[in-house]
């Protein structure tokens, strides 16, 4: 380690760009607010990309000629606070920042990402109220999630996943002064709280059980036979291996289940994914950064940074592999029907990281965060395209009103196409490879795995379906909307879109074996088993991927191309799934009556009836009718009388020498003569 | 416990003075007229000023002594505002009854 690469700097400049747009920013020119809400992410990106240049040149294949080259940066490189955080006895917690493997592809992603969206919020907010507030949120936004991903111990991601949680609701009810955007900023942050629950959980389980939330200190309670220096008596020194001294797999297995909620809730994973439909209230590329791109994906970042935790513990690691398969399903089902352009995208992206948790349930970590990286690209591109057609359409987000609009926004359109191309799992897109890597990986798990492998591959089909049969409806046919005042795009809004479009292409390219080996020293080296699948078990897998996806780009155009009927008709001959599916299988309903109604039943008629206005508004009562009618008793000694005071003056002194007289004063008369 | 030169006893002093403070406070509780009062207040004044005196003469101490002028350059000035009120009370109100001056009452 000898350069220093001023980590600290890369969450603090957002924070610098926040303060000062939150606190100046209305009284700022607008160009010069723009200007620090973009300086603040560029420079993160520029120190993120220094560091990764400073760590890559450690690959001896960069630099044939000259010989190995010396590592400028060794992983896990640390920076720490020099005064500790928290220092209570036992408990000692660092601001400390770690950059490996996993926390640099993650914050290339965060940066790079969140940078892009930047320069696209600047053409799309261009016209809205409230200019510097929403940067100002955005950038406080990259603030905690780079802490988040850069956290060298729990706590301080927890820092950091409280604060994205903040951020998202604050830019979910940007708009405030709608009803339904301000409830579904709460929906948000209320359902995250049930997450936050099971992860503050596993943090005390953590702490009690390891003595220390730092990652690196836990991770080596893991590692099999440490070695421990012992000085013998003589002065000698021998090396002991200590065997590790891990709790018991059940502990490990609670410990991973309390950060699997924690990791559902800000994922947005059954059975706490229903926030995140309703996030699309927020504006367009708060969409794609937070609820798509990067925050929604921190519990996969998660597990996998604590892989340590639930390869000790398989069964927690199955129920991970479950609820993701189960999430990718349902969500995906539930996009079938949707007519909002941005539901359909939120259900995709809550599918999307139902993969990812696949991934890390059948333990390839790796494959995991090759997909989110690749979703990321895509998934992002997804809703700026899309932000791109509701701004074009004046705020239309109706997919039933769109069509025909491939001839209006021909980049727009061009790069929408890749996307959906990109999701659909067609070869050489990014997420053919990041998908192939997950379903091939399931694959070879077992029979367990062979059913997650499935559902991934039926998932793969209904993917491919519904985002073409967006594609159409918004792209294609006649336009059916009434009200036509195209916007035109700007090029802050384009660039953005081509690069992103640029990065879903090739972002795949790498190949996930490249991916997994590069993270195999922070996420684990993939299961044996899909390093040992043989070629052919793989081409032909890669195959059966890619037909599903043609099958759903067939429906979906058999479907949807032409002004057809046919779609109505489906959804008449099967009333009952339809309903189903266009009401998201009633969960909201049902929550609401299982959840919300009883609770806030419970809070108004028990809590807010029987103790509050009963039992303390009673006691509030008691003590005041106690110290009214006191007073009512003594107003009648306040006569105004001077010799009824005079009477009692006396009575009292009468009292107080009579007190004396019978028990003395306690005080040394004579003594204090005599002085 | 024989008094110096005389042969009158320490207690017969401090009697005499229970007995004025005693006077003092009947007379204040139980006199209307207020320049009646304000002379049992006096009262009370030197029946405390004769036991200092006399304490301060059974110990040789001067210090008893010293108090009672403090006591009596009070009383003076108290005497000098205490009869500007009851003259101001009487201009406002044209009487001296204390019982019809209440207006101490909230």
């Amino acid at each position: 380690m000898t350069e220093s690469l001023h980590l600290w700097l890369v969450p603090l400049l957002p924070f610098a760009g926040f303060l000062l747009n939150g606190i100046f920013g209305s009284q700022l020119p607008k160009r010069l607010v723009t200007t620090i809400g973009l300086l603040a992410p560029l420079g993160s990106l520029l120190l993120v990309l220094n560091a990764a240049a400073a760590a890559l040149i450690t690959a001896p294949e960069t630099c044939p000629q000259c010989g190995p080259v010396t590592a400028s940066v060794s992983f896990p490189y640390i920076e720490t606070f020099s005064r500790p955080w928290i220092d209570l006895g036992a408990l000692h917690v660092d601001f400390s920042f770690v950059l490996d493997q996993l926390s640099l592809v993650m914050l290339l992603v965060v940066t790079g990402v969140g940078f892009l969206i930047h320069i696209y919020s600047v053409g799309y907010m261009g016209r809205e109220e409230g200019y510097a507030r929403y940067f100002s949120f955005l950038n406080l936004f990259l603030f905690f999630m780079t802490v988040l991903v850069l956290a060298g111990n729990v706590l301080l991601m927890f820092v950091g996943w409280e604060g994205v949680g903040l951020a998202s609701y604050l830019l979910i009810g940007f708009y405030f002064s709608k009803n339904s955007a301000a409830a579904a900023g709460k929906k948000a942050f209320i359902v995250n709280r049930i997450g936050d629950f099971g992860f503050l959980i596993g943090i005390f389980l953590l702490l009690a059980n390891f003595g220390t939330l730092t990652f690196s200190q836990i991770a080596a309670r893991f590692l099999p036979g440490r070695a421990v220096r012992v000085v013998l008596q003589n002065g000698a020194v021998m090396l002991v291996h200590a065997p590790a001294h891990l709790p018991s797999a059940g502990i490990l297995t609670a410990i991973c289940l309390c950060l699997l909620l924690g990791a559902a809730g800000k994922s947005a994973q059954i059975p706490l994914y229903v926030w995140l439909p309703d996030a699309m209230e927020g504006p367009t590329p708060v969409s794609a950064l937070i609820h798509a791109a990067t925050m929604v994906t921190a519990g996969v970042y998660m597990i996998a940074r604590t892989h340590w935790l639930f390869d000790n513990a398989p069964k927690a690691l199955v129920f991970v592999g479950i609820v993701g398969a189960a999430t990718a399903l349902f969500a995906a089902t539930i996009a079938l029907v949707q007519n909002d352009i941005k539901r359909v995208l939120a259900y995709s992206t809550i599918s999307q990281i139902g993969y990812m948790f696949l991934a890390c349930g059948v333990a390839a970590y790796s494959a995991g965060i090759f997909h989110l990286v690749t979703h990321a690209f895509f998934k992002a591109l997804l809703f700026l395209a899309a932000g791109s057609v509701i701004h074009a359409m004046g705020g239309e987000q109706d997919l039933r009103k769109m069509g025909g609009l491939w001839k209006k926004l021909p980049v727009t359109f061009g790069t929408m196409t890749i996307a959906v191309f990109t999701i659909a799992g067609f070869p050489p897109l990014a997420a053919f490879y990041s998908k192939d890597a997950i379903l091939s990986a399931a694959f070879v798990h077992g029979a367990s795995g062979r059913i997650l492998w499935f559902i991934g591959l039926v998932t793969a089909l209904l993917t491919s379906f519904y985002m073409f049969r967006l594609w159409y409806l918004a792209f294609f046919g006649e336009s059916r909307g009434e009200h036509h005042h195209h916007h035109s795009t700007p090029l802050s809004m384009l660039a953005p879109l081509v690069i992103l479009a640029a990065f879903s292409i090739c972002g795949g390219w790498i190949g996930i074996e490249r991916i997994a080996a590069y993270l195999a020293p922070s996420t684990g080296a993939l299961p044996s088993a899909v390093a040992e699948a043989n070629p052919q078990l793989e081409f032909v897998l890669s195959s059966l991927a890619v037909a599903v996806a043609l099958i759903g780009w067939i429906i979906a155009h058999l479907l949807y191309c032409e002004k057809s009927k046919r779609p109505a008709q489906l959804a008449a001959a099967h009333p009952a799934a339809y309903q189903l599916l266009a009401n998201k299988y009633y969960v909201d309903e049902f929550y609401g009556a299982i959840f919300v109604k009883p609770l806030l039943a419970t809070s108004k008629y028990v809590l807010g009836w029987i103790v509050d206005f009963a039992i303390l508004g009673g006691i509030a009562w008691l003590l005041a009718a106690i110290a009214s009618l006191g007073g009512m008793i003594l107003q009648r000694w306040q006569s105004g009388n001077l010799r009824s005071y005079a009477a009692w003056l006396a009575l009292g002194a009468a009292v107080v020498l009579l007190f004396v007289l019978l028990h003395g004063t306690g005080f040394d008369f004579a003594l204090a003569v005599r002085r | 416990m024989t008094f110096l030169h005389h042969d009158v006893p320490l207690s017969w002093y401090l009697l005499l003075s229970a007995v004025l403070f005693s006077l003092g406070i009947v007379g204040f509780l139980i006199k209307r007229n207020l320049i009646t009062v304000f002379m049992s207040i006096e009262l009370m004044l030197n029946a405390v000023n004769l036991s200092f005196v006399t304490f301060a003469y059974q110990w040789n101490a001067v210090k008893g002594q010293i108090f009672v002028f403090f006591v009596m350059v009070v009383s003076a000035a108290e005497a000098a505002v205490g009869l500007a009120i009851i003259i101001a009370v009487f201009r406002a109100r044209a009487t001296l009854s204390v019982d019809r001056i209440d207006l101490m009452k909230l």
